[in-house]
């Protein structure tokens, strides 16, 4: 029998607001330990919340990136439970009324574009750190608590492990458009559970689902999808039933194993926290953060598509990167390029500077001013492809304009035929076995050009010398 | 000097006017305090060497010609749910019974620029938890009119130190009645503010959306100028806190008149179960009300039966919740008993550190917030909090202020009631309604009954009332003479 997964996901993204979602605390990640906190966020006796509203402007913001209704009216639910990390003892969060709600994400697979509906986003307070490694024992690190975090829950409609994974770059690309999270899986960032369950193809049924904890990679994800699909699959051939139960992933022996069952599922005892009072987004609030939704990723992406006559693969490329993906649509907008042209550009030399560099393009000094200029002087044939490229480099590196930069460093090309015919004359004169050997039936014209551009110190158009060589070799 | 049987009033005026120094001041009340607390118990914690020193640094600042608080060198008592930096602050409890703040309440803060002298933490019923004192995890308080009874609670100790002389003023806190009722009991002055009008933020939370801080003193120009010194908005500390409208004015525009001035009796109030010498105390405390001027007439409250259940529903459930982080990881009791895992030290911490009674709502809590449960209980509770709340607008806009009792009867003997959990709560039930609505109420001594014991009357504020209900209390001060009454030890 043929086996279709069904595959829902919770993810969890840390904001990249200054403070801590409740205290004045700095929420950055990688300080020593314990040197982010206050009563608060340790869960000192007397201690009280305040919320820091960037939060809540954060998870709206993600909201309606992704078609979601924003609840005007946000209020936070406490969840209880024991745990060290976790310092009061009950986690603020959201319960009955998230902060946004029905959503959907689309996104692309293998050129075929499909969505995931979003059941909530919810924002919360993120938990410590319990380090078993540093000293004999355990230390538990508060500076990550009450760092905030949003949840996004999916509806089961994902398929896949490739589905799963693109679905998450979907989101941590949106996530970086926003500018509202780091996205860095390294530190945590971004993690996901993920909730799986099997169905006879064909089936509209869903099957007992398992939930999977402590994946920390997307790719991760994907190895924990496939492995937990192929165990239900077994379970089911072998005639035995799946348990709704809660298996812990283990990316290095690459399995799971069970973390609690159904008849240890927790009560968390959900109830509004009376500490905190609701907070509205009042109109003026929600326009402010409607007019910070930039242009989405998707559509870049169909755009660069279908408007740009670039490939699948460029047009993604551009696309995950927002500061690359906004430089292309500037210099486009200036009319002054074509769009594929200032694209090759962005995907050969300026993507090859910054990673050679290990720079982010908004940490240098281009600007998409700079390379429409860049690519008019090499159009207009005012310098060669082969100059601009060294232009290129000056661009990040210098407030000077294209112009200045072509100027300084000479490089402005000969377009006279008249003197570039000199130089052609001149250099056929000086090379007699090149003669020699085009006489034989050799072709020289490479090496002549060579020649050429030496003499010319690069400033001969390359265009015009080859045209000339061609002349004045014919002539013999 | 006797210094101590003086009013903050009187003596601020004599600081003021150098007649007398901070210093003095404190040592009189501490050789008053080393002469009864023996008897009364109702201290805690003593910080007579760092009172002294408050108060030399007061002095100091007075002849240097700094303009001071009228609470400047001033000695009060802090209720032992307030955290104070560097002072062990224990919720009476062996569960935080070497529990040092890292910080102090904003409350602490506040009568700290009012350069005032803390004499020391004050016992409670533990966590908040109780209405005589008994349940205090450190030793039972006395009341100072008969050492056999008790000085109720929970801020039993905070009103018995008042009354017995052995500081003026006091801070207590109330959830269901916790300053009030033992106000009632000792015979002095306790405020419990509008809700949000004294910042929470220190106050070990027993149960956060009724908890309020408030004064007490043996008069209520006292009162009013301690409450002056703590109301304040904080909304960088405490979401719950509001802007009130008299924000450090109350003493100020103190007022005694009370002509035409709207008093509502709620029948409900002082039916069955209240003794009738209490009945009787309040009913010609409205006489005098009306010999002052006031109209004074019955109302009815008829959703007010159901407060008590409300109040033990709400108040357990964020109670099991709150009292959740003490489980001996990072401060406060840890079992030495646990050396299977880490769910045996919660337990074992848990069940070692917090007393019976706690244990009690903790449990009674858990279970009203329990899937299955928690709309049967919690979430009922929370609509008809939402019409006691209703009920009580509607009767404002009929009157200024409701008289009623505060207890069904004076103090009782110690250990008479500790038996029964059902009976102690039923005691509660003049007083819980106001939290439940959030509401102001003052209590102040209004009679004594045959045993020579206090009997207090309880005037309720619609919200940002205390200004009404002070000035209520003062005319009656001025009316009766009913004020700083110290009792004899």
């Amino acid at each position: 029998m043929k086996y279709e997964a069904v595959i829902g996901l919770e993810v969890h993204a840390e904001l990249s607001t200054e403070s801590k979602i409740y205290c004045s605390c700095s929420a950055k990640f990688g300080a020593d330990i314990n040197t982010h906190t206050c009563p608060v966020c340790t869960g000192m006796p007397g201690a009280l919340p305040v919320l820091n509203k960037q939060v809540v402007h954060y998870a709206a913001k993600m909201g309606l990136a992704t078609g979601c209704t924003v609840n005007r009216l946000c209020k936070a639910d406490r969840k209880n439970y024991f745990y060290p990390d976790l310092p009061k003892a009950y986690q603020i969060s959201q319960f009955d009324i998230p902060i946004c709600e029905n959503g959907e994400v689309f996104f692309y697979v293998d050129g075929e574009k499909k969505s995931c509906r979003l059941e909530r986003i919810h924002f919360e307070e993120d938990a410590g750190k319990l380090l078993h490694d540093e000293i004999d024992g355990t230390v538990v690190d508060f500076n990550r608590c009450g760092v905030p975090l949003i949840e996004m829950v999916t509806k089961p409609d994902l398929h896949s492990s490739a589905e799963a994974k693109e679905f998450l770059e979907m989101i941590k690309t949106t996530l970086s458009y926003l500018d509202i999270c780091d996205c860095k899986m390294e530190e945590g960032s971004i993690r996901c559970d993920v909730n799986v369950s099997i169905r006879p193809e064909g089936s509209t049924e869903f099957g007992t689902r398992v939930e999977m904890k402590n994946i920390n990679t997307f790719s991760g994800a994907v190895r924990a999808i496939d492995y937990e699909v192929a165990r239900q699959i077994e379970v089911v051939e072998n005639g035995g039933t799946i348990q709704q139960e809660t298996r812990r992933w283990d990316d290095v022996k690459l399995k799971n194993t069970v973390m609690r069952t159904k008849e240890d599922a927790q009560d968390y005892r959900y109830f509004p926290d009376p500490d905190l009072i609701a907070v509205e987004i009042d109109d003026e609030w929600y326009k402010q953060i409607e007019s910070e939704i930039p242009e989405l990723p998707i559509s870049r992406y169909e755009r660069y598509l279908n408007e740009y006559g670039m490939t699948a693969m460029e047009s993604r490329q551009l696309m995950d990167s927002y500061a690359k993906a906004t430089l292309l649509d500037t210099a486009a907008a200036s009319g002054k390029v074509k769009p594929k042209a200032a694209a090759n550009w962005i995907l050969s030399d300026i993507s090859k500077y910054l990673n050679d560099k290990e720079l982010e393009l908004e940490n240098t000094k281009m600007t998409a001013e700079k390379l429409v200029d860049l690519i008019c002087l090499i159009d207009a044939g005012t310098i060669s492809g082969a100059a601009g490229k060294k232009v290129l480099i000056q661009l990040f590196e210098t407030d000077e304009t294209a112009e200045q930069i072509v100027e300084r460093l000479g490089l402005k090309q000969v377009s006279d035929e008249g003197a570039i015919l000199e130089i052609v004359k001149d250099v056929i004169a000086k090379n007699e076995k090149a003669v020699a050997d085009f006489k034989a039936g050799k072709n020289v014209t490479g090496f002549l050009v060579g020649q050429c551009m030496k003499a010319s110190k690069g400033q001969g158009n390359p265009q015009i010398i080859n045209k000339l060589i061609a002349q004045e070799l014919a002539k013999l | 000097m006797e210094l101590f049987k003086k009013t903050a009033t009187e003596l601020s005026s004599m600081l003021k006017a150098k007649e007398i120094s901070a210093v003095e001041l404190t040592n009189d009340i501490l050789a008053r305090t080393e002469a009864v607390e023996s008897k009364v118990q109702g201290y805690v914690t003593l910080t007579a060497d760092a009172a002294r020193k408050q108060a030399e640094a007061v002095d100091a600042k007075r002849s240097a010609g700094d303009e001071l608080s009228d609470l400047a060198g001033i000695p009060v008592a802090i209720k032992d749910n307030i955290c104070t930096k560097g002072t062990l602050t224990t919720c009476a409890s062996k569960m935080l019974y070497n529990f040092n703040p890292p910080y102090n309440a904003t409350v602490m803060e506040k009568l700290a620029a009012h350069d005032i002298v803390m004499t020391g933490k004050a016992n409670m019923d533990e966590f908040a938890m109780g209405s005589s004192c008994e349940n205090s995890g450190m030793h039972p308080t006395h009341n100072p009119h008969n050492l056999n009874k008790v000085p109720g609670g929970s801020s039993g100790g905070s009103a018995a130190v008042v009354a017995a002389g052995e500081v003026p003023l006091s801070l207590g806190s109330d959830t269901g009645g916790s300053i009030r009722q033992p106000a009632s009991f000792c015979g002095v002055v306790g405020l419990k503010p509008t809700y949000g009008a004294v910042s929470r933020y220190g106050l070990i939370a027993f149960a956060s959306s009724l908890d309020q801080i408030g004064p007490f003193g043996r008069c209520v120009e006292d009162t009013a100028m301690l409450f002056d010194a703590i109301t304040a908005h904080d909304p960088k500390h405490d979401s719950t806190s509001v802007k009130t409208p008299f924000e450090g004015t109350t003493r100020a525009n103190l007022n005694a008149d009370m002509k035409g001035k709207k008093i509502g009796l709620p029948k409900e109030y002082f039916g069955e179960g209240i003794s009738e010498e209490v009945r009787k105390s309040v009913l010609a405390a409205a006489e005098t009300y009306k010999s002052l001027g006031a109209e004074v007439f019955e109302i009815s409250l008829p959703l007010s039966e159901y407060a008590l259940p409300i109040y033990y529903i709400l108040s357990s459930a964020e109670a099991s919740s709150n009292l959740a982080r003490f489980d001996g990881v990072k401060y406060g009791y840890r079992t030495p008993n646990a050396d299977e895992d880490l769910i045996a030290l919660y337990t074992k911490s848990r069940s070692e550190g917090f007393g019976e009674e706690v244990q009690r709502r903790i449990m009674l809590g858990t279970y009203v917030l329990s899937s299955g449960y928690y709309d049967a209980y919690y979430k009922k509770a929370r609509a008809a909090q939402r019409k006691i709340k209703a009920e009580f607008a509607s009767a404002f806009e009929k009157c200024d202020a409701i008289l009623t009792p505060v207890a069904p009867t004076t103090a009782y003997e110690i250990g008479s009631k500790t038996t029964n959990p059902l009976e102690m709560y039923a005691g509660d039930i003049c007083t819980v309604s106001v939290n439940i609505a959030g509401l102001p109420a003052m209590v102040q001594p209004c009679g004594f009954d045959s045993n020579k014991m206090p009997i207090g009357m309880q005037l309720i504020g619609p919200r940002f009332g205390e200004q009404t209900l002070l000035n209520a209390g003062y005319a009656f001060e001025k009316a009766t003479g009913l004020k700083n009454i110290i009792a004899e030890l």
